[in-house]
């Protein structure tokens, strides 16, 4: 046994050193495989639909920050990415209207619904530089500013998850209200260009497909340099004992605030990206039930690794787009399902199961048990399989059991 | 002295870490490094704690304590439970509200939030040991010593081990276990690694709740002097049930009784003061009595453990 302490520093450390060659081929893969395979093989409806699945996993990548790592269970991500998605589709609308001077540069379902007169607040977004900059900053301002009012306020946990999700239903009520000014139900749709670019030119359509991977790449080694970073240690401290980081010196809200504004601006940029590629943003994108749905492929995948909410998010999204196919109504059963095992059975996701299979291969890591990370504590408790060390020398109920955890390197911050 | 229970429990990986430290233990000649040789800027530091009364819906947990501890000395708090030791803690460290006063170093604490209170030079641990188990020792460590660095450094990957952190990893004796995750330690390392964060967070004040606490003797010994030389440089406040533990640490003492200070002085003056004898050190029914009916009490943790009767008992 004692061999195994002395033995395990120095394979974690030999796997510290390997993590930087391991990254580089992982993202050359990638790289490879969205920028030469998946154009050479898929058709353009087929690289469609592959575009709108990297938009949503980049939402994912904000999320296995903000939850796996920041322990914020956040259900209304669909705010800040239909935040993003209707800043784009506004700005895509004018400019698809034209300019003032000639055809009046009043967007169609305006002249429909409306009065026929664009209003004061969407004018800005004529502009192509005020819209990127309007996506860049709005959401994750948004996100910085909510932030501050919740977390030093120290609501966190369910209250945190509940208040997200009201959230995300009071905005997409709030869109629904204003059929005159954001189309309502319909939402805006009937894109025609981007940036000057025809949107039905299959050559521009595979542009937009490789702005989508290549952003998608870019957040992808963000967040890792994040959760690799003394920032990262610090997120997960701050998730898993936030009063000993405040008598550390340090301000938990802080903390949280960074990782959930980070978050808040991917998801407004898969949803600025969402737009052009699918060619329609509506109420019923960024409502309660997609900020659901964006957190299940997180789940699935292990939220608490850099890859997991990726791969998990869209292999989700191809098995929705695939089933439904085949199955109009059966794929909300299967996704539940999903759902349900995972939560039950692999708390950290299917990367656990590679977790495991890599460690069983290895041998003998010492293991304590599931290495799914706790949110804010409320998972804590019911973690299958999780070794759990009684407070020593006191014999003492009233002690908080505390849950030993495994020598995951995934969750660990180190190589992940 | 009664064998303690130092909770390795089977099969949780915890055996093997105890056995592999065996004959390891606390570097003291490595504290005096971490600890600074410029002590000039501590010298003036003291605790002055005044009319410190905190209340918990209506129910009067601390009244009126006065408290001062200056630099240089070894202060123990001790009391049946219920006597508002821990709660005198909370309230100096922002958890608790509470009125009176409370400053050090000049500074005054109360109504200040919790992390500022920590960045004037204020740090604690807890009964039970709460280090960031996920994360390995050397990153334990490494969040204690950074609360002041700045968003560049943050967002950066550690490069290097901060020199304080590298001594600290040396006085507690955890600087062969540096890569193992804290949650996987013994109850005793925990302590230490705590001990640890409070040195590089460069706390001037080390409040510690029962920092030996399912120790072994000998790990008990390490650490009461590891405190001394702590002591001897800040100000060290110790909340402790463990008599033998006092008697052999200890170079002054605050008997609380009911939320209010009984005495106060060396370990001998306090068991000579009949008062004392009556409601703590006297008798063991007499302790055991005012156990039972402090740990029916919320303000503190009840934690009324075997050891800690058996060890009065021999007191």
């Amino acid at each position: 046994m004692s061999a195994v302490t002395t033995e395990s520093p120095s394979r974690l450390s030999a796997l510290y050193r390997s993590s930087r060659a391991r990254v580089i081929v992982g993202f050359a893969v990638a790289a490879v495989l969205l920028f030469a395979v998946a154009p050479a093989t898929l058709s353009t409806f087929r690289l469609g639909l592959l575009g709108k699945f990297l938009c949503l996993a980049m939402v994912a990548v904000g999320i296995g920050l903000a939850w796996g790592r920041g322990g914020m269970l956040t259900l209304g991500q669909g705010v800040f990415f239909g935040l993003g998605a209707y800043l784009m589709a506004m700005h895509l609308k004018l400019a698809d209207a034209g300019p003032v001077e000639g055809s009046g540069g009043v967007p169609d379902f305006m002249m429909l619904y409306g009065s026929g007169e664009v209003p004061g607040w969407w004018e800005p977004f004529r502009s192509p530089v005020v819209t990127i900059l309007a996506i860049a900053i709005v959401p994750a301002g948004l996100a910085a500013l909510l932030g501050f009012a919740v977390f030093t306020r120290r609501v966190r946990g369910a209250y945190f998850a509940i208040l997200s999700q009201a959230l995300a239903a009071a905005f997409a009520i709030l869109l629904i209200g204003q059929q005159a000014t954001t189309g309502g139900t319909n939402g805006l749709n009937g894109f025609r260009s981007f940036f000057g670019y025809d949107l039905a030119d299959p050559v521009n359509k595979r542009m937009l497909f490789f702005l989508a991977a290549g952003a998608l790449l870019v957040m992808v080694a963000v967040a890792r340099q994040l959760m690799v970073s003394r920032f990262g240690e610090l997120l997960v401290a701050v998730r898993d004992q936030e009063n000993r980081v405040r008598f550390l010196g340090y301000d938990p809200a802080q903390v949280k605030v960074v990782a959930y504004a980070v978050a808040a601006f991917m998801a407004a940029v898969g949803g600025a990206l969402f737009v052009p590629i699918v060619g329609i943003i509506s109420p019923a994108d960024v409502g309660v039930v997609p900020s659901i749905g964006f957190l299940i492929g997180v789940a699935i995948g292990g939220r608490a690794t850099l890859l997991g909410p990726v791969l998990g998010s869209i292999a989700v999204s191809w098995a929705q787009t695939s089933l439904s196919e085949a199955f109009p109504s059966g794929w909300i059963y299967a996704q539940g399902a999903l759902f349900i095992l995972v939560v039950a059975f692999l708390p950290g996701g299917l990367a656990e199961l590679f977790t495991r299979w890599r460690r069983s291969r290895r041998g003998s890591v010492p293991d304590g048990g599931a290495p799914a990370p706790g949110d804010d504590g409320t998972s804590d408790g019911s973690r299958p399989g999780a070794a759990r060390t009684g407070e020593p020398g006191s014999g003492d109920p009233t002690v908080e059991p505390q849950t030993a955890v495994d020598h995951d390197p995934a969750t660990s911050g180190r190589t992940a | 002295m009664t064998t303690q229970p130092t909770g390795p429990v089977p099969g949780t990986g915890e055996t093997l870490l105890e056995t592999g430290v065996a004959g390891d233990g606390l570097d003291l000649e490595a504290a005096q490094s971490v600890l600074g040789v410029d002590d000039s800027r501590f010298r003036h530091d003291y605790l002055e704690v005044r009319g410190l009364r905190v209340e918990f819906d209506g129910f009067v947990a601390v009244q009126g304590v006065d408290l001062t501890v200056t630099a240089g000395d070894l202060r123990f708090l001790i009391g049946p439970n219920g006597a508002g030791k821990t709660t005198i803690v909370d309230a100096i460290t922002g958890l608790a509200r509470a009125s009176g006063s409370v400053q050090f170093g000049g500074v005054d604490l109360l109504g200040r939030k919790t992390h500022r209170i920590a960045r004037a030079g204020v740090g604690r641990t807890f009964q039970t040991a709460s280090v960031f188990e996920e994360l390995s020792v050397l990153q334990n460590l490494d969040i204690a010593a950074g609360a002041r660095r700045g968003p560049l450094t943050l967002l950066r990957r550690r490069s290097s081990t901060p020199e304080a952190v590298e001594q600290a990893l040396e006085t507690v004796g955890l600087a062969h276990l540096r890569d193992v995750q804290a949650g996987i330690l013994a109850h005793g390392q925990k302590q230490w690694l705590e001990i640890g964060m409070l040195l590089v967070q460069d706390a001037r004040l080390l409040l510690l709740d029962e920092p030996v606490a399912g120790m072994s003797q000998a790990e008990r010994e390490q650490t009461g002097e590891l405190l001394q030389r702590i002591g001897a440089q800040r100000t060290v406040v110790v909340v402790e049930h463990d008599m033998d533990f006092l008697r052999a640490f200890a170079s002054s003492v605050t008997v609380l009784h009911l939320g209010q200070v009984l005495a106060e002085g060396t370990y001998a003056e306090v068991q000579a003061d009949p008062r004392v004898q009556e409601v703590y050190l006297g008798s063991a029914g007499a302790t055991r009595g005012a156990r039972r009916r402090g740990s029916a009490s919320t303000t503190e943790g009840a934690h009324a453990s075997p050891r800690t009767t058996t060890d009065e008992k021999e007191a």
